[in-house]
Parts: C-alpha cells; structure tokens; sequence
C-alpha cells in the first residue's frame, strides 16, 4: 500500500510535468505557464499535511530541477517547492478545506515558491533577471495557477485522500 | 507543535484529514531535505559544466524526452485548431503580417553586403567551403522550458542516435535558434540565444565589426538580444543585420547564420561602447521545426538535409 501511494504521487507529478513542459507552451502567455508540479504539492500539503507535503514538494522539486529542458543549477525547485509543501501543509487541517482557502493558499504558495526560486537565482547569479522582469513572471505566474486551481486542485486532492490508509478510529 | 484544538475528533469523521501523525512534521526531516537542496546547488554550482548531476539529468533526460516527444506528437494536430476557424478580420491581419514580414525580408537582403565583404576577405574561401561543409539534421521542439524558470531552453527530439552532441548550432528558416547544451539518447537540451546566460559572437553584415550579442531572458514580444560592439568607434545603423561571426572550431555557433537586426543604437558612457539592441528574426513563442548543424557524412538515425539540399 505504501509503494503504491508513493507509485500514485510519483505519477501525478511526472504527468503535470510532462504537461507543463509539452502541453501548455502552446497556451502560454510570453512563455509563462501555469506551474503544475507546484500545484500537485500544493494539493499533498492541503489534503495530508506538511510531511508528505515538504517530501513530495523535494522530490517534484528535483524533478523539475533535472528534466530536460532545464538548465538552470539544480536544487533550486527542490528548496522552493519543499517550502511550498510544508506551508501548504501547515494551513488549517481540523476541517475540509474551504474554497476560499484553497485558492488562498494557492496564490500564496505560487508566489512563494517562484520567488524563492527566483531569489535563489539571484544569490547564485544563475540565469539572472531584473527586479521587474522578475515580478511580471511571478505575479502572471501566479494568475496562471489560480486559473487552473479548479481544474487541477479538486481532483488531486480526492486522489490523495483517496490514497490515505483507513484510519477510522475505532 | 502540540496539536490541542478541541472538537478535532469529532470533526475527523466528516473530513477525511490529514492522520494525526501527519500533521506534524519532524524538524530533523525538513533540515535534512533543506540541506539537501543546498547540497545539489552547491554541488550543481561549483561542478558548472562538469557537474557531478549531469549524469543525473541525462537519466532523468532519457525518462522524460521520450514523454515529451509523445505528448506533443498528440497535441500537434490540436494546436492547429485555432487555424480553421479564421475570420476575415484575421486574414487581413495576415495580410498586414505579411506585408510587414516582405519588408523585414527586404532588410534581410542586407546580408548581401556582408556576403559581398566576405568573397573581398582572403579568409572568403576557406570559409565557404568551411560553409558548404555541414549539413542539417531536422528536429522538432517538444518541450519549452517555464518561464518561470528563467532560463530559455528548449527540448528537441533529436539525440545522440540523431548524431547531435553538445555544442552544436541550431537553426531555423529565419534564423540561429542557439545551441545544443545537452543530450540523451532520444532527445537535446538547447539554449536559446534570447536566453539571459547566453552569448553569441555576432558580426554587423554591412561594416563587419565584430561584437557580443547578450539575451535578456525574455521569451516574448521584448524578446531582444543586446550587441556590444569591440570597436567603439563603430556605430551600427538601424536595420542593420547582424551574423554570427563563428568561433575559430566551427563551434558552439557556425559562421554567417542570420541572427537579426538593429532596431536602436545607444552609446553607455560608463562601460565606453556603443550598444545595439537587435531583435531576432527567430520568434522563439512559436518555435516547431528547427535544424541542427551537423559536419557533413554525419551518421543519423533520420534523412540527413546536404549542404546542397539533397537528402542523405
């Protein structure tokens, strides 16, 4: 049950980012898509909390870190995302998430994640932007995700649900 | 952190949760996986081209180039949807489009002038049969890096079986693409020139001065490549085009591949050069087919376009 859970959210994440890179350059605007790894952590976090959130948000993060055609040093989507699955991991879990606070954490989390990867680039002097280049993708970026929340969040967050070993208290 | 809220078992049963032990998260795991990705930066960072991951990317690379390939082989036919249902307004928008794109042709032709200059240099003949001997391996691009990575890249399904090694030029019917950064056995990693840690050797046609063309990590309409010219005396006019100018080894960038054109000339006091901001005849939003410059004879596992235009 444990692999197949871990086989389950190695999928999800290996499909949005086989999508992100293939699929959704078509709709971008000026190259910016939406970021469905972050998304898929993001839904980890909210449905089962900030363990499998940080662990799937540093294995998405390497993921993207590594898969062609990425070029920048890696780690740096590793750091951000895992940060994402533990903040998205640590909203409110004593009652089903809200509409309301999944689109809030989204946004907060996609802003996050970008800029801390962002910030890492500029610390590192890896494929370095200016401060405005730099907050228009963020802030488009973050547009993006929203858009695509209702699309991506409610199925995935059944899955991981869905996933969780019974734990009916008896 | 304790987690004490009252009321939290009675509510369990109607929201399906997160497990009581998944709720917190032990500090040592989060430190573990932090210093983790500090590690891979680290590592990634200092190793430059000889990282210890390249490896690692080249596995993940074989994984992930062939989805790639297969997702857009099932998206093309849908991405030219929006074509069918073309109204009148849109094709008189071509229309203006093409109109626009007769006249940047007609600033093309300028390269006639550094071809001219280039028969008047004793160099002119060995490096048209420099020219004449590569020949081109077609690719289509599979994937585009996010913007949000800040890298332009792009993935290409033609790789090591193609014939392609790192370094190699890319190029389309308008123009350098840019360069070949990595591959795997299916696919290839190239760095696009628009792309802010690219720099190309670039050549202005009409008075073959010499200089540095640096992208500005913007895919877009900005997307704009600046030239900084080795002379400071020398000012490049509008319109002008500028060539890549190749290195001594035919390598990253062959010579006399078009790039693109001066659309402002402005002088920076403080670095004492003249700078141009060129746009590219490439538009990297909509990039598909595009060619990989390969020395001729090259062994490939698709038709190979000759020199002459055959195909081998």
């Amino acid at each position: 049950m444990n692999t197949l859970r871990g086989l389950a959210a190695a999928a999800a994440v290996a499909v949005a980012l086989v999508l992100q890179v293939s699929l959704f350059p078509h709709l971008a605007w000026d190259g910016i898509v939406p970021n469905l790894c972050l998304l898929v952590v993001v839904a980890a976090g909210l449905a089962r909390g900030p363990q499998l959130g940080t662990v799937l948000g540093f294995a998405a993060g390497v993921a993207l870190d590594l898969a062609p055609p990425a070029d920048h040093v890696a780690g740096r989507w590793a750091l951000a995302l895992l940060v994402v699955g533990y903040v998205a991991g640590r909203v409110r879990q004593d009652a089903r998430p809200s509409v309301g606070t999944v689109v809030a954490t989204v946004a907060a989390s996609s802003f996050v994640g970008t800029s801390i990867y962002a910030l890492t680039g500029l610390v590192l002097q890896d494929h370095a932007l200016g401060t405005g280049d730099l907050l228009q993708v963020i802030l488009v970026g973050v547009l993006w995700d929203l858009l695509l929340t209702p699309l991506v969040l409610p199925p995935v967050m059944a899955m991981f649900r869905h996933l969780q070993p019974d734990r009916t208290l008896a | 952190m304790r987690d004490l809220r009252p009321g939290f078992k009675l509510r369990e049963r109607h929201w399906r949760g997160p497990a009581a032990e998944h709720r917190r998260v032990s500090p040592g795991l989060v430190a573990t996986l932090v210093l983790a990705s500090l590690t891979l930066m680290t590592l990634d960072h200092a190793g430059g081209s000889d990282s210890p991951l390249e490896p690692a990317r080249r596995a993940v690379g074989e994984i992930f180039g062939p989805a790639e390939t297969a997702t857009s082989a099932a998206v093309r036919p849908f991405t030219a949807v929006p074509d069918w249902f073309r109204s009148k307004d849109s094709m008189q928008q071509d229309l203006l489009d093409l109109q626009a794109e007769n006249s940047q042709l007609k600033s093309q032709v300028a390269k006639q002038d550094y071809d001219r200059n280039r028969l008047e240099e004793y160099d002119g003949l060995t490096a048209a049969a420099h020219q004449i001997g590569y020949s081109l391996v077609p690719a289509r691009v599979v994937g585009l890096g996010a913007a949000q990575s800040f890298s332009q890249t792009v993935t290409i399904d033609a790789g090591t079986d193609a014939g392609i090694h790192p370094d190699l030029t890319v190029i389309n019917n308008d123009g350098l693409v840019g360069r070949v950064l990595r591959v795997t056995r299916t696919t290839a990693t190239v760095l696009l020139i628009v792309d802010s840690d690219s720099t190309v050797g670039g050549r202005v046609g009409r008075s073959m001065e010499v200089g540095f063309l640096h992208g500005r990590g913007v895919i877009g309409g900005d997307g704009r490549l600046d030239l900084e010219l080795v002379d400071q005396t020398a000012v490049p006019a509008k319109n002008d085009t500028v060539v890549t100018w190749g290195s001594e080894a035919g390598g990253p960038y062959v010579s006399g591949v078009p790039v693109g054109r001066v659309t402002s000339v402005y002088s920076s006091l403080r670095e004492s050069s003249q700078r141009a901001v060129v746009e590219p005849f490439v538009d990297f939003g909509a990039l598909d087919l595009v060619g990989v410059v390969v020395p001729s004879g090259t062994t490939s596992d698709r038709a190979v376009i000759e020199a002459d235009g055959s195909l081998g």
